[in-house]
C-alpha cells in the first residue's frame, strides 16, 4: 500500500499541525504503549523508571519523534532514507517487527485524542499508511 | 471466564453513559470504512461510499453505526458473560453476514480512537487499557460461533 500523492500531501499538512507537540506525542504514545501492551516492557528492562512522568520514558519518546520526523522529511524514499535507523533496530536494538504496528496504533491514538479536529477520517488513512511504509522502512535490513 | 477489575468494569461503564451512540456509532463505521476500504465488501448495497465525504455522510453507513453500537451496550450489560450473550450474534456473522472476523478487530481500533478524540484528557493509559481489553473480549466472542 505504498503511497499516493495525495498520502504525502496529507501527512505533511498534518505533521505541520502538531509537530510542534512531538515531544509531548512520543512521550505519551510510548507511555501508553508501556501500559496497554504490557509485553512491550521486554524491550525496556534497563529503565529505572517506566511510568508514565519518568525522564526515560519522556526521552525516548522525543527520540521516536525524531525519527517520525526524519520518515517525514524523506517521504518520497523512505527505504533509503531510514536505512541508518533499520541497521541500528536490525543489528542493535531488534524489536520484533510485531511491535512497530503497536506503537504506531498508540501514535495515531494520541494524534486523535490531541488533535480531534485534525485527524479527519481522510488524515487517518495517510497517516497510517504512512506509519506502514515507516515500518517497512525500519524493516529493510532485518534480513 | 474473563476477570475485570473494579477498575475496568467502572471503566467501562462510565465509557459507555459518556458516548452518544448517535455519534459515535456512525464516527466508528464511516471511519473504518475509509481507514480500511476492503471492509466496504460487506456494505455493497449502501449506496454511494465512493469517498470519504459520500462515506461520513451516508444514511445507510449512519444507522448500521448506531446499531452496532447499540449491539456492544449488549457486553457492557453483560460483562460477566460475553461469550454467551454473544453466541447468536456470532453464528449471523458468520454464517449469514460472513464477514472475515479480523475486521471486528479493525472495526474496534476504529472505535478505541473514535473515543480517544471524544475523552480527551479523560482517556488515559489505564483506561485505554480497559476500552481495549473490553473490545478484544467482545472481537473474540464474536468470532467464536465461526467454522
Amino acid at each position: 500500500m505504498s503511497l499516493t500523492d495525495k498520502d504525502k500531501a496529507a501527512v505533511k499538512a498534518l505533521w505541520s499541525r502538531i509537530s510542534k507537540s512531538a515531544d509531548a506525542i512520543g512521550a505519551d504514545a510510548l507511555s501508553r504503549m508501556l501500559v496497554v501492551y504490557p509485553q512491550t516492557k521486554t524491550y525496556f528492562s534497563h529503565w529505572a523508571d517506566l511510568s508514565s512522568g519518568s525522564a526515560q520514558v519522556k526521552g525516548h519518546g522525543k527520540t521516536i519523534m525524531g525519527g517520525v520526523a526524519l520518515a517525514v522529511a524523506k517521504i518520497d524514499d523512505l527505504t533509503n532514507g531510514l536505512l541508518d535507523l533499520s541497521e541500528k533496530h536490525a543489528f542493535q536494538i531488534k524489536v520484533d517487527p510485531a511491535n512497530f504496528k503497536i506503537l504506531a496504533h498508540c501514535l495515531l491514538l494520541v494524534i486523535a485524542n490531541l488533535f480531534p479536529a485534525d485527524f479527519t477520517p481522510e488524515a487517518h488513512v495517510s497517516m497510517d499508511k504512512f506509519l506502514g511504509n515507516v515500518a517497512l522502512g525500519i524493516s529493510e535490513r532485518y534480513r | 471466564m474473563v476477570e475485570w477489575t473494579d477498575f475496568e468494569r467502572a471503566t467501562i461503564k462510565d465509557i459507555f453513559s459518556k458516548i452518544d451512540s448517535g455519534v459515535v456509532g456512525p464516527a466508528a463505521l464511516s471511519r473504518c470504512l475509509v481507514v480500511y476500504p476492503w471492509t466496504q465488501r460487506y456494505f455493497g448495497k449502501f449506496g454511494n461510499l465512493y469517498n470519504a465525504a459520500a462515506i461520513t455522510s451516508n444514511p445507510n453507513v449512519s444507522a448500521h453505526g448506531k446499531v452496532v453500537l447499540e449491539g456492544l451496550t449488549l457486553a457492557v450489560q453483560n460483562m460477566d458473560d460475553i461469550k454467551a450473550t454473544y453466541a447468536e450474534l456470532s453464528v449471523l456473522h458468520s454464517e449469514k453476514l460472513q464477514v472475515d472476523p479480523d475486521n471486528f478487530r479493525l472495526l474496534a481500533d476504529c472505535l478505541t480512537i473514535v473515543v480517544a478524540a471524544q475523552m480527551g484528557k479523560d482517556f488515559t493509559p489505564e483506561v485505554q487499557a480497559a476500552f481495549q481489553k473490553f473490545l478484544a473480549v467482545v472481537v473474540s466472542a464474536l468470532g467464536k460461533q465461526y467454522h
